[in-house]
C-alpha cells in the first residue's frame, strides 16, 4: 500500500488568509470570535467568528479571472488557489482529484433577499456550488463531495487517504468550507446550543458553541512535499454511535471505537497530542472525555481549537488538522482557549498554555450529528 | 477480489421493488405512500413518524431490504458500513425549516425540523434502528454515481474492518423522490449478483 | 377561561400534532403519566425543545429556566398547571 503525505495547507478564516498567519494568531492566543449584532434577523447579538467580506473581496480581486461568486465560493477558491500555488499541483491534471466537504454549502441563498438574487437557484445545491469551483480550476476529474455533518472535513481526509493508498490518484486536494447564516444560527439557538460569549471547551462553565465560518484546503499525495518534515497519515477510521441523531452517546461509544481502531499499535506514550472536537457543549465535551479515557489516552495532552475559530461545521476537522500540522512542524503544543476550570468527569490532560514541545505524532478527532465520529493519526516519524 | 450484492430495494414511481419484484404499489404522495408501506409491512417503530421525508424514504427502503437478510444477524455491529448518496442533500427539509424562520412576525424555528437538515441523519436513523456502528459516509453528486459507491465500498472492504456495506442513493427534492439501497457482502453463497459498477448501474436503472 | 381539564385536552392534541405522535390518540395519554423516559410517552430531548416552542407559540409563554424544565415537563398535568399559572389573563 502506498504511503500518504500531507502538505502544509491553507486556511481562510477571520484569523488570516494563510495557514502560517492563522497559526501565528492561534499561537499568540488571538481569537476570531466576536460578539456582534450584525445578523439583522434577530434583535439579539451572537458571538461568532465571521469572515470580513471586504478583506475577502480585496484578496479575491487579485486572483486571475475573479468572477461572480458567493461568499463561500470565494473563500473556498482562495484557499484552494493558495495550496495549488504553494505545492505546484494542478487540478486540470488527470492525476489530481478535488474532494470538497461542507455541511450546508451556500445555504444563505435560500433567503431570496435582493443581495442574494444575483445567483442562480442551482447554487443553493451543493453540487451547483462545487461545480462553480470545479469550473474555476478546470478540474480534470469530477470532484467528490462529502456532506457528513461536523465530521465532513476530517472524513474527506480519510477518504482521500484511502483513494491515494489504492493508487487512484497522485494528489488529492481536500477542501472544506461552511458559512455562518441565519439558517444555522437560528437552528443551533433553538437547540439551546449557542453560547453568547466565547466558548469554553472542557471548562466547568461551558455553555455551548459559537458558530464560525472559514474555508480550508490541504493537498495529500503519495510522495513527500517539500518542507513538511514528511508528515504522513498513519491510520484513520470512522464509527457511528447508533444511539441518537443529535445527542452525543453518553459513553462515547462511537468515538471510542474509532479512536481504538485508529491508534492500534500506538500506545498513549507515542502520541504527542490530541486535537479533539471540543465544541464546548456540556454533552459533547463530556462524551469525548469519556471516550479518550476509555481508549487509554487520558494523559495525552489534548486541545480543542474552537475558542479560536468557533465551530466551522464541515470545515472544522480540516482547519483543526491544518493547525495541528503547523503545530507539529513548529514543535508547539497549542492551548485550549477558553479552558480554565476542569469541567469534565474524566481527568484528561487538557493543554492550558501554548508552549514549545518536540512533537512527532498527533491524533485528530471529530464527532457530529447523525452519531458520526472519525479519527486520524498523523506522524512525522 | 470479488464481493457480492445480497439484495436491493428500489422505492420509485409509487412502487417498491425488492430484488426485482414489485411488492408494494400505490398512487399517493410520498408521505402517505411511505406511511402506508410502513403499515402494510407491519413495521413497529414510532420514531418513523418523527422523521423527515428523506429519512422516511431511507428507513422504509432499508427496513424492507433488511427484513430477510439483516447484517446484524451475521456480523459484529462495527463490521457493517453505510455509504449513501444523493443530489439535493437535505434541501427539501432545509426549505421546510426556512419556512419556520422566514416570517419575522411568526418566527418559531423548529428544532425537530432543524435536526433533519443534514443528509447523513438518515445514516444515523438506519444505524440506530439496526444497531450498526461501522464506517459512514454521505456523498453528494449530480447523478447516481455507481462508480464512486463501488470504489468506496471496495476500499472499506480492503481496510479490513468492514465485511458488509449498505450502500445507495436517497433523493427527495420538490415532490420528486428516488430511493435505491443495496447490501454488499464479502461472502454470500446466494447473491443476487456480483458487486461491480456496471451491475449496480443496471440494478439502479432497470430494477 | 379554559378549565384545567380543557387545557389538558388541548395540550394532548397539540402534543400529538406537533411531536408527530401519529399512532396516538388523546385518550391514550394519561394527564399524570410521565412524558419522558420509559414507561411514559418516551419523548426525547428534541421533543423537549419542540414543546418549548409549542408553549411559546400557542400560549405566549417563554420557558427559560432550564433547571425547572424537568418539573414543568414531567406530565401533561404539570405542563397545564405551569401554563395556567403563567398565562396572562
Amino acid at each position: 500500500m502506498k504511503k500518504v503525505f500531507v502538505s502544509s495547507g491553507n486556511i481562510v478564516s477571520p484569523l488570516g488568509f494563510s495557514a502560517e498567519e492563522n497559526f501565528k494568531n492561534v499561537a499568540d492566543g488571538i481569537s476570531g470570535l466576536q460578539v456582534t449584532d450584525k445578523y439583522s434577523f434577530s434583535k439579539e447579538s451572537f458571538c461568532v467568528a465571521a469572515l470580513n467580506d471586504e478583506k475577502t473581496d480585496t484578496v479575491f480581486s487579485q486572483l486571475e479571472n475573479p468572477g461572480n461568486f458567493t461568499r463561500l465560493e470565494k473563500a473556498s477558491i482562495l484557499s484552494i488557489a493558495h495550496v495549488l500555488k504553494s505545492t505546484g499541483i494542478e487540478l486540470d491534471d488527470k492525476n489530481t482529484l478535488l474532494i470538497y466537504a461542507t455541511t450546508k454549502g451556500n445555504i444563505d441563498l435560500l433567503d431570496g433577499s435582493s443581495a442574494l438574487k444575483k445567483f442562480d437557484e442551482n447554487r443553493v445545491y451543493i453540487t451547483g456550488m462545487v461545480s462553480m469551483i470545479s469550473r474555476y480550476f478546470k478540474c480534470a476529474n469530477e470532484p467528490v463531495i462529502v456532506s457528513n455533518a461536523c465530521i465532513s472535513g476530517l472524513l474527506a481526509i480519510l477518504i482521500a487517504k484511502r483513494m491515494l493508498e489504492a493508487g487512484l490518484y497522485k494528489h488529492i486536494v481536500v477542501a472544506a468550507g461552511d458559512i455562518v447564516s441565519e439558517f444555522t444560527l437560528s437552528g443551533f439557538k433553538v437547540f439551546n446550543a449557542l453560547s453568547g460569549k466565547p466558548c469554553k471547551p472542557f471548562d466547568a462553565a461551558r455553555q455551548g458553541i459559537n458558530l464560525g465560518e472559514a474555508a480550508a484546503a490541504l493537498v495529500l499525495g503519495t510522495e513527500k512535499f517539500a518542507g513538511t518534515d514528511e508528515i504522513k497519515i498513519i491510520n484513520g477510521s470512522g464509527s457511528n454511535d447508533a444511539n441518537h441523531i443529535s445527542g452525543p452517546s453518553r459513553n462515547g461509544e462511537g468515538l471510542f471505537q474509532s479512536v481504538l481502531k485508529t491508534t492500534e499499535n500506538f500506545p498513549a506514550d507515542t502520541i504527542d497530542f490530541i486535537s479533539a472536537h471540543g465544541t464546548a457543549t456540556p454533552f459533547n465535551d463530556e462524551m469525548e472525555a469519556i471516550a479518550f479515557s476509555r481508549a487509554g489516552l487520558k494523559q495525552v495532552p489534548l486541545n480543542g481549537l474552537k475558542g479560536y475559530f468557533g465551530h466551522t461545521l464541515g470545515a472544522a476537522g480540516l482547519i483543526e488538522t491544518i493547525i495541528s500540522i503547523e503545530a507539529l512542524k513548529q514543535n508547539m503544543l497549542i492551548a485550549t482557549k477558553g479552558y480554565e476550570t476542569h469541567g469534565v468527569s474524566e481527568n484528561i490532560n487538557i493543554i492550558r498554555k501554548t508552549e514549545k514541545k518536540k512533537s512527532h505524532t498527533f491524533l485528530k478527532t471529530s464527532s457530529g450529528f447523525g452519531g458520526c465520529n472519525a479519527s486520524i493519526l498523523f506522524s512525522s516519524l | 477480489m470479488k464481493n457480492f450484492i445480497s439484495g436491493y430495494c428500489i422505492v420509485r414511481d409509487s412502487k417498491i421493488n425488492l430484488n426485482g419484484k414489485i411488492i408494494f404499489e400505490q398512487d399517493a404522495e410520498l408521505n402517505s405512500f411511505l406511511t402506508n408501506a410502513y403499515r402494510k409491512f407491519n413495521i413497529n417503530y414510532p420514531k418513523f413518524f418523527k422523521m423527515d421525508l428523506l429519512c422516511k424514504l431511507a428507513f422504509i427502503s432499508s427496513e424492507i431490504l433488511l427484513k430477510e437478510n439483516n447484517p446484524v444477524n451475521k456480523y459484529k455491529e462495527n463490521e457493517t458500513a453505510l455509504v449513501l448518496s444523493n443530489h439535493a442533500s437535505s434541501l427539501d427539509t432545509d426549505r421546510n425549516y426556512f419556512k419556520t424562520i422566514e416570517d419575522k412576525q411568526n418566527y418559531f424555528p423548529s428544532p425537530s425540523v432543524f435536526v433533519y437538515t443534514l443528509p447523513n441523519i438518515l445514516i444515523g436513523e438506519i444505524s440506530i434502528r439496526n444497531k450498526i456502528t461501522g464506517e459512514n459516509v454521505f456523498f453528494i453528486s449530480e447523478k447516481f454515481n455507481p462508480g464512486l459507491l463501488c470504489l468506496y465500498t471496495n476500499m472499506l472492504f480492503a481496510s479490513g474492518n468492514t465485511n458488509c456495506v449498505l450502500a445507495g442513493w436517497m433523493e427527495v427534492d420538490k415532490e420528486k423522490y428516488d430511493g435505491f439501497i443495496y447490501l454488499v457482502e464479502k461472502i454470500n453463497p446466494h447473491p443476487v449478483t456480483e458487486h461491480e459498477k456496471d451491475r449496480v448501474s443496471a440494478l439502479y436503472y432497470k430494477g | 377561561m379554559e378549565t384545567q381539564h380543557q387545557l389538558e385536552e388541548n395540550l394532548k392534541a397539540q402534543l400529538i400534532q406537533q411531536l408527530n405522535l401519529a399512532e396516538m390518540k388523546p385518550e391514550d395519554i394519561k394527564p399524570e403519566a410521565p412524558l419522558f423516559g420509559d414507561g411514559g410517552l418516551g419523548l426525547d430531548s428534541i421533543d423537549a425543545l419542540e414543546i418549548i416552542v409549542l408553549i411559546e407559540k400557542n400560549y405566549g409563554i417563554k420557558i427559560l429556566n432550564s433547571e425547572k424544565v424537568k418539573e414543568i415537563f414531567y406530565s401533561v398535568r404539570t405542563l397545564a398547571e405551569y401554563i395556567s399559572q403563567n398565562q396572562k389573563t
